[in-house]
């Protein structure tokens, strides 16, 4: 369909304004340091600091995209040269940025989003004797993500890839005397640095073929390589991804992630980082376009995906996971277009920056309604809501219906695009892609059931209200989005978006619907027509304890736990004790004897208490040392 | 200027100062002993600058009988160390500034004054400046094994109950290592009078064809020792015991300075006069070096001892610093140099905070903590940051020097670097377990009673430097980097193999 040759865009020297892109990252970061080091003097100012930190960097923002919008099309990619990182031998890193029309998007999209969420923190933490540190981490996360995305390199972009990681672990175990907390950081940050692996051994091998890890030259080098490498890069790229997104088999921290403050979910584990995955694959577009095997990998780990995220969403009565393997499933979207190719990689970013607002939209709208329910997260505790919170109500309906895809709303094009291209890659793609629309459809109107329709099912002594204006403002901002961002985008998007993502765009008139359109909506009024009648029912208060196989491995996170408990804590944990044993025994015991005197210092057998917290660690590593003897098997053969 | 012995100086000056500290009483010596290492500081500071533009070396007949050379020269490596050392001296004895204090609880009584220990660091400092400046083999052997008195007394003096026995056990491993490599001294020696031309100068040997058998078992016989130093496994356990036992700050100078001595050797000794051997063995080298990445770290991820853990988790470092060394590129050696220095302060800011957290509790144990944070949060915010450096997040300084060295060694041993890579997770897993066992959750009623305040000015003073350090080398390893490369380019020349070609992987 499209012609194998790559437009390969050189990005042109910084002018204006655009010398002063460092300055995004460098704000945010000053604000981090000043309230880490400040300490408890800065508490009754810190908020606001942090809030400018956000804000100031959305003005900034938006005033290079201004500047960018007036440069003509071929110029718009943009090198700021900072400095050199570090020259060693044959590696050389330099720590310059690229601001082009995928970069600007995302710096829109999370100082925008960001600024709305920090002023809703304000409202939200006002209580946390810690917010200001809380803020310090919120604007250590905008300058790591930021980094991230106006890289113009892949080893910048992995600074800013653990930078986002770090901040992550760090607020999801913000409230760290909470064990569960602490334990959801920990994992969060080790099943990320398995997907690290995989950019790691991308950067590799980068540099032994090409000598580079700019975007530019990797891109223009990349069709000189063998297809072997080519495709070995894409899947190292796509483990990456997986684990940043958590897309399976690395989707195991996102709901436990959801311990950390509702602000946070939505900032970080909803709208922006969890989909630095989608941008790693879109921004390697050139990689992939050359190879069909990673290509197709990408694609299959979306579908997979998206289908098992919206089984978790169908399943838990936590209003908070329900959203977040929403976000699984949705990313999962994203996954799917930008594996399809150039076209896809536009409907990509078109769902993304759609799903930024809507879900971060939701996301602080369940935030409203646990400031209301006294933290309480269970939805079978909730109903009826609509009448006492109003506001809360109508936005998060807002979202509802720009998830399920309602037109004219957001949801509704974004996600169309992806299924039509999915059609027209392979149907099996496409139909999977509309049966999870039609479990979308079902999820969501259970939990808007659940929540704020029905009976009032509240515990004794709740007297739910509506939150404060600086919490309802920042909602009724984003329900504009997922309202009207669908028609507005819809054609300019893709037009924009088409120099990085290397794609042609037709014409996309709004009113313009193909049949797949159609029958994604008829299959949605579907899953609304059943979580209808279902959930019109009366709703136990506490969970039933016998259920049924499907929702019992929805409920376990589709078991993924119980199988790294059972696999590689019980195995990583034998093994552990196993060198402990020959540590001691073996390899330190010939030795006591020599010197006498130190019995007793090896100690006995150090057996590993099992615990869940470990485990994932272990977890990941005993399937990288699997995936290390393939390779070394492979070799061998 | 140029006719200041500066290398001298520089390390006779602790020397001198180590004699005056053991001659002043009490404090009043331990503050003598402070005000040299600050002095040597700030010389070893300019000699690292004026080495960048001008010669400093020296050479002088010592034994001409036996060719013996007290001859002293710097090159990027050594710049490298003697920086290092230089900082991490003060910094130790501004930790151990009170361990005359009974209220180390974790710790049986002294054997010895505040200003002994501070005369031993100033020796332990000394000698190694020596060790790492060293043009001569004979002369690095004996300050080599004279740097092991000191320490071993700094191990005797000062820490737990046990500390005899480690003493003990550091003393016996050492001296093993040092009487092979002694052996393989009287080697080179001999084939060097073979040759025509009997020295112990390390530019004449390196320019003199030694019979390869004859070079190999020398090779194995300078490998050893520094294997046992660096440490590598299975010659790695009596690291664990004598961290354990010794005061944090005896274990800085060990781990951060004296240790570093293996890889440099390797480096200098190894590859730079025994190069067909090192080729010969690399492939045994750098499958132990990677049974080292991961013994050690998963020997760290069951420690139930804060101070074992640290130790284990420098056994999984060297065990990269080999493995960037033995892949013969210029990138993995020069990261692998540079890892060397940003361990030296990763290794110290860890054994630090981990004495901050035994002084107050009187235990290293991590069954003993929990909820720490809530108790001192900047204690625990610079656990994290040192833990974060040692686990090799981007921006800290580890992390330029683990991704230089996998880097470079990618192009040669791609297999063995995809499973090390692996190792970075286990970083992950034995660090912020650590963190999480000791700082997170509600602190029990124990350990609200022993913990009863935060990081005071002297400490944070201490640990802000080394976090600074690794920030700083983390954010601009450029600095580094530079100094690293020299070496590492001149061992490749000696070695005389080509630096890989872009487009090859594995050598093909």
């Amino acid at each position: 369909m499209y012609p194998m040759e790559m437009e390969i865009v050189d990005p042109v020297a910084a002018t204006g304004i655009f010398q002063f892109a460092w300055a995004l990252i460098a704000w945010p970061l000053l604000v981090t340091a000043i309230l880490l080091l400040a300490g408890k003097a800065s508490n009754s100012w810190g908020h606001l600091l942090g809030v400018a930190g956000a804000v100031g960097d959305f003005v900034l923002a938006v005033v290079l995209w201004i500047q960018m919008i007036g440069t003509e099309v071929p110029n718009r990619a943009v090198k700021v040269p900072v400095t050199e990182w570090m020259t060693i031998g044959t590696m050389s890193v330099r720590a310059d940025l690229l601001v082009d029309q995928l970069s600007i998007l995302f710096a829109l999209l999370v100082t925008g989003v960001g600024s709305l969420i920090f002023c809703y923190s304000i409202g939200y933490m006002a209580h946390d004797p810690n917010r200001r540190r809380f803020f310090a981490y919120l604007n250590l996360f905008i300058a790591a993500m930021l980094t991230l995305v106006l890289a113009d390199n892949y080893a910048l972009l992995f600074i800013g890839w653990e930078g986002v990681g770090l901040a992550s672990y760090l607020l999801i175990s913000f409230w760290q005397h909470r064990n569960s907390a602490a334990l959801a950081g920990k994992k969060a940050f080790l099943v990320n640095r398995v997907g690290d692996l995989g950019l790691l051994c991308a950067m590799f091998t980068m540099f032994a073929l090409f000598g580079s890890v700019n975007f530019n030259q990797v891109n223009h080098a990349i069709s000189g390589a063998p297809a072997t490498w080519i495709t070995a890069i894409g899947i190292f790229l796509l483990v990456a991804a997986c684990g940043k997104s958590a897309q399976v088999p690395l989707q195991s921290w996102l709901l436990d992630a959801m311990e950390g403050p509702t602000p946070v979910s939505a900032l970080i584990h909803a709208a922006t980082m969890v989909t630095a995955g989608v941008y790693l694959v879109v921004r390697s577009h050139a990689i992939y376009e050359l190879t069909n095997a990673a290509s197709l990998a990408v694609m299959v780990v979306g579908v997979v995906t998206l289908l098992a995220g919206a089984w978790v969403g169908s399943t838990k009565d936590d209003i908070k996971k329900v959203l977040a393997g929403s976000t699984m499933s949705q990313i999962g979207y994203m996954m799917l277009a930008a594996g399809i190719g150039p076209a896809g990689g536009a409907f990509a970013i078109f769902h993304l920056f759609t799903h930024g607002f809507f879900k971060a939209n939701m996301f602080l709208g369940a935030g409203s309604v646990m400031h209301a329910m006294d933290d309480d997260t269970d939805m079978r505790h909730f109903g009826a809501l609509r009448k006492v919170m109003p506001w809360t109500f109508g936005t998060f309906a807002m979202g509802y219906l720009a998830i399920i895809g309602i037109p004219p709303l957001a949801g509704f094009y974004s996600k169309d695009h992806i299924v039509v291209a999915a059609w027209e890659r392979g149907p099996v793609f496409g139909v999977l892609a509309m049966i999870g629309a039609a479990i979308t459809a079902f999820y969501m109107t259970r939990l808007m059931m659940m929540t704020f329709l029905g009976d009032k099912r509240w515990a004794e002594g709740i007297h739910p209200h509506e939150s404060p204006a600086i919490m309802v403002g920042p909602l009724v901002v984003l329900a504009i989005g997922s309202a009207v961002l669908g028609v507005v985008l819809n054609n300019a998007i893709q037009v924009w978006l088409a120099p990085p993502t290397g794609h042609h765009p037709h014409e996309l008139a709004w009113y313009h619907v193909p049949w797949q359109g159609w029958a994604t909506l008829l299959l949605v009024i579907l899953g609304v027509a059943v979580g209808y009648l279902v959930y019109r029912r009366p709703i136990a208060f506490d969970a039933p304890g016998k259920v049924n196989p499907l929702v019992y491995i929805g409920r376990n996170d589709l078991l993924a736990d119980k199988f790294n408990h059972l696999v590689f804590v019980r195995g990583g944990g034998a093994l552990a004790s196993g060198i402990a044993l020959v540590d001691d025994v073996i390899v330190d015991g010939a030795v006591r004897s020599l010197a006498g005197g130190t019995k007793g210092l090896g100690g006995v057998l150090r057996r590993t208490q099992t615990g869940y917290s470990r485990s994932y660690g272990l977890t990941m590593v005993l399937g990288a040392v699997i995936i290390a003897a393939v390779l070394i098997l492979g070799r061998l053969g | 200027m140029e006719n200041i012995p500066m290398l001298t100086i520089l390390g006779l000056l602790p020397l001198v100062g180590a004699l005056v500290a053991f001659g002043v009483k009490g404090r009043a010596g331990r503050n003598v002993a402070f005000g040299f290492s600050l002095l040597t500081f700030a010389v070893g500071f300019a000699v690292f600058h004026m080495s960048l533009h001008s010669d400093l070396a020296q050479t002088v007949d010592w034994i001409p009988q036996i060719g013996a050379h007290y001859a002293l020269s710097v090159d990027g490596m050594a710049r490298a160390m003697v920086l290092l050392t230089v900082i991490l001296t003060p910094l130790v004895l501004a930790f151990e500034w009170n361990n005359d204090t009974p209220h180390l609880a974790a710790h049986k009584t002294p054997r010895w004054d505040v200003n002994v220990f501070g005369a031993l660091a100033l020796l332990v400092e000394g000698f190694a400046l020596f060790v790492f400046m060293s043009a001569d083999v004979l002369l690095f052997y004996l300050f080599f094994e004279g740097s092991l008195i000191p320490l071993f007394l700094m191990i005797v003096g000062w820490g737990g109950e046990k500390r005899r026995g480690a003493a003990l056990k550091f003393l016996l491993f050492s001296l093993a290592g040092g009487l092979v490599m002694l052996v393989a001294l009287i080697g080179v020696y001999a084939a060097t009078s073979a040759a025509g031309n009997p020295t112990f100068l390390v530019s004449e040997i390196a320019a003199i064809e030694i019979d390869p058998r004859l070079a190999r078992w020398l090779f194995a016989g300078f490998f050893f020792a520094f294997a046992v130093k660096a440490p590598m496994v299975p010659v790695h356990t009596w690291l664990p015991d004598t961290a354990e036992q010794a005061t944090p700050g005896t274990s800085t100078m060990l781990v951060g300075v004296l240790d570093k001595i293996g890889t440099f050797g390797m480096i200098k000794f190894c590859l730079g006069l025994f190069g067909e051997a090192s080729q010969w063995a690399s492939q045994l080298v750098i499958i132990v070096a990677v049974v080292s990445i991961f013994y050690g770290a998963f020997m760290a991820i069951t420690s139930k001892n804060l101070l074992r853990l640290v130790a284990y988790t420098s056994v999984s470092h060297f065990g990269f610093m080999v493995l960037g060394i033995f892949a013969f590129t210029i990138t993995s050696i020069a990261g692998s140099i540079f890892y060397m220095l940003a361990h030296g302060f990763s290794s110290a800011a860890m054994f630090f905070v981990v004495g901050f957290l035994v002084n107050r509790r009187g235990s290293a144990e991590i069954s003993d903590f929990g909820g720490v944070q809530r108790l001192a949060p900047v204690l625990a915010g610079t656990f994290l940051v040192s833990g974060l450096a040692t686990l090799g997040l981007p921006g800290t300084a580890n992390f330029a020097g683990e991704f230089s060295i996998m880097v470079g060694a990618f192009r040669v041993i791609p297999v063995m670097v995809f499973v090390s890579v692996i190792a970075t997770v286990l970083a992950g897993l034995y660090v912020l377990w650590a963190y999480q066992r000791v700082f997170t959750g509600e602190p029990t009623e124990e350990v609200r009673e022993k913990i009863t305040d935060d990081l005071g000015g002297r400490e944070r003073a201490i640990i802000g430097v080394l976090i600074f350090l690794l920030l700083f080398f983390g954010f601009i390893p450029r600095f580094g980097a530079s100094v690293s490369e020299k070496t590492a380019t001149a061992t490749m020349s000696q070695l005389g193999i080509d630096d890989p070609v872009n487009g090859s992987i594995g050598g093909k």
